[in-house]
């Protein structure tokens, strides 16, 4: 096929040259082109929050973006957080308020919430209910989302 | 689902979007933040054959002032408007508006001339530059031109822009001295789309008497539905209680024209509109006597 694009992208420090169809989604390249399946694909319609990753550092939905879109910029995706012997405080903190039962939204939590924390170290409640409004959880009713944004924020200072 | 297959253009200057869109006329789409757009590709309610990425103009990102107003360039994204201290300063409607617009991840890839050009009656900025009477600039290969937003929007998801047309600049006027503004909206959740919404602009005169009024409506009919009938009640009187109720009244039962669908009847919509217009106008009301 002649319609591709050859894509210089920085994901999580690490740079990648792919040669992509157009129309792949940067959610998709994301997980198929350079596995890394951490980004979940829940709605693909940019209304449940679960593709969230950082372009140049703001939180985006990936499911809205076509991968030559990203052409030399920088990508931050869950697996750019921590690892699992090294967790981010963030993690640590879903991990320890039980902020997450099947897990399928908490990446894109995640990479909403890390910028929103270093400009709003000091949440209220109500903040950190409206900076999780674009993120969608069936599993845990948000109560023990919003306690873990409340201990990120004590040991992120 | 993916979207259809598509063949894809990056151009680097206003220019070169012109000729693309002049070249393929009907084909091709523009891709701004893409916020509106990518969704109903990925249903393939829209299968462009061609598209027209515009996030590597950096010229058309610029928020500044003119003798009447604040200009911004049509790539301005919503969370950089959000932020600007100019439209703070100048359009305080503008910047009370956008963080009401769809989530944070969406404010920050999407554009204020992305949503514009969408022309969605139930998006905020539709509503809200038609109340402040925005001119909108329009390039293609012949030229350029102004069009006021109230011959700008024509329909549902319609405007006057002919495919080799560019919008590339939005010029929203400051409100005069003693006025006031409010925008008033229900949605289902915080940040989605509004059932019904009212933006109230009125300005008074020394003695408080009212010298305009305006009403704009969103998700009240095929685009930014005006109610003049309503707001001219209110023209040339001593704003009051009384009067407020009259015009919410008039706009919510004679002017809107708003649809029944699975989240809400027309007659709750009506009902939406008879409170928020009260609402507005009284926040308006005083905001314009200063009592903010």
């Amino acid at each position: 096929m002649d319609n591709t694009f050859e894509l210089s992208v920085t994901v999580n420090g690490t740079s990648y040259q792919e040669v992509v169809d157009p129309r792949t989604l940067l959610s998709d390249f994301l997980r198929d082109g350079l596995g890394l399946t951490g980004t979940h694909v829940g709605c693909e319609h940019g209304v449940c929050g679960a593709c969230t990753v950082l372009l140049n550092g703001a939180p985006v939905r990936s499911c809205l973006i076509f991968a030559p879109q990203v052409h030399n910029q920088e990508i931050i995706t869950v697996e750019g957080l921590g690892t699992v012997d090294d967790l981010h405080p963030l993690q640590e903190a879903f991990r320890e308020a039980h902020a997450l039962q099947c897990g399928f939204c908490t990446p894109g939590f995640l990479t909403t919430l890390l910028p929103w924390l270093e400009e709003n170290p000091h949440p209220t409640e109500d903040e950190i209910r409206e900076a999780i409004s674009g993120n969608l959880c069936r599993c845990t009713g948000y109560q023990h989302i919003i306690d873990a944004v409340k201990l990120a924020a004590e040991k992120m200072n | 689902m993916k979207p259809a297959p598509f063949k894809y253009f990056a151009p680097q200057s206003v220019q070169e979007v012109l000729e693309l869109l002049t070249e393929h006329g009907y084909d091709a789409k523009i891709l701004a933040g893409g916020q509106s757009l990518v969704p109903m590709m990925n249903f393939r309610l829209v299968q462009p054959a061609v598209m027209v990425d515009i996030n590597n103009i950096p010229e058309l990102s610029y928020i500044d002032s003119y003798d009447q107003g604040i200009r911004l360039g049509a790539m301005v994204r919503h969370s950089q408007a959000e932020k600007d201290p100019l439209i703070k300063e100048h359009l305080p409607l503008i910047h009370e508006t956008m963080p009401q617009i769809a989530t944070v991840q969406i404010r920050n890839r999407g554009t204020v001339g992305g949503s514009l050009a969408h022309a969605d009656p139930s998006a905020e900025l539709v509503v809200v530059t038609t109340a402040l009477e925005a001119q909108f600039k329009i390039q293609n290969q012949k030229g350029e031109r102004l069009v006021p937003a109230s011959e700008f929007f024509i329909g549902l998801l319609m405007t006057s822009m002919e495919p080799e047309d560019l919008l590339v600049e939005i010029q929203i006027p400051a409100l005069p001295a003693n006025s006031g503004w409010s925008l008033k909206e229900v949605a289902r959740r915080p940040h989605d789309f509004a059932l019904m919404g009212v933006v109230a602009i009125l300005t008074l005169d020394k003695k408080q008497c009212c010298t305009e009024a305006r009403l704009v409506y969103l998700s009240a009919g095929d685009g930014p539905i005006s109610a003049p009938q309503a707001a001219n009640l209110l023209v040339g009187e001593k704003i009051t209680a009384d009067l407020i109720t009259a015009a919410a009244e008039k706009a919510a039962t004679d002017e809107i024209d708003p649809g029944s669908d699975i989240h809400a009847t027309a007659e709750f919509r009506r009902h939406l509109a008879n409170v928020l217009t009260r609402r507005a106008l009284e926040e308006a009301h005083q905001r314009a006597r200063g009592g903010e």
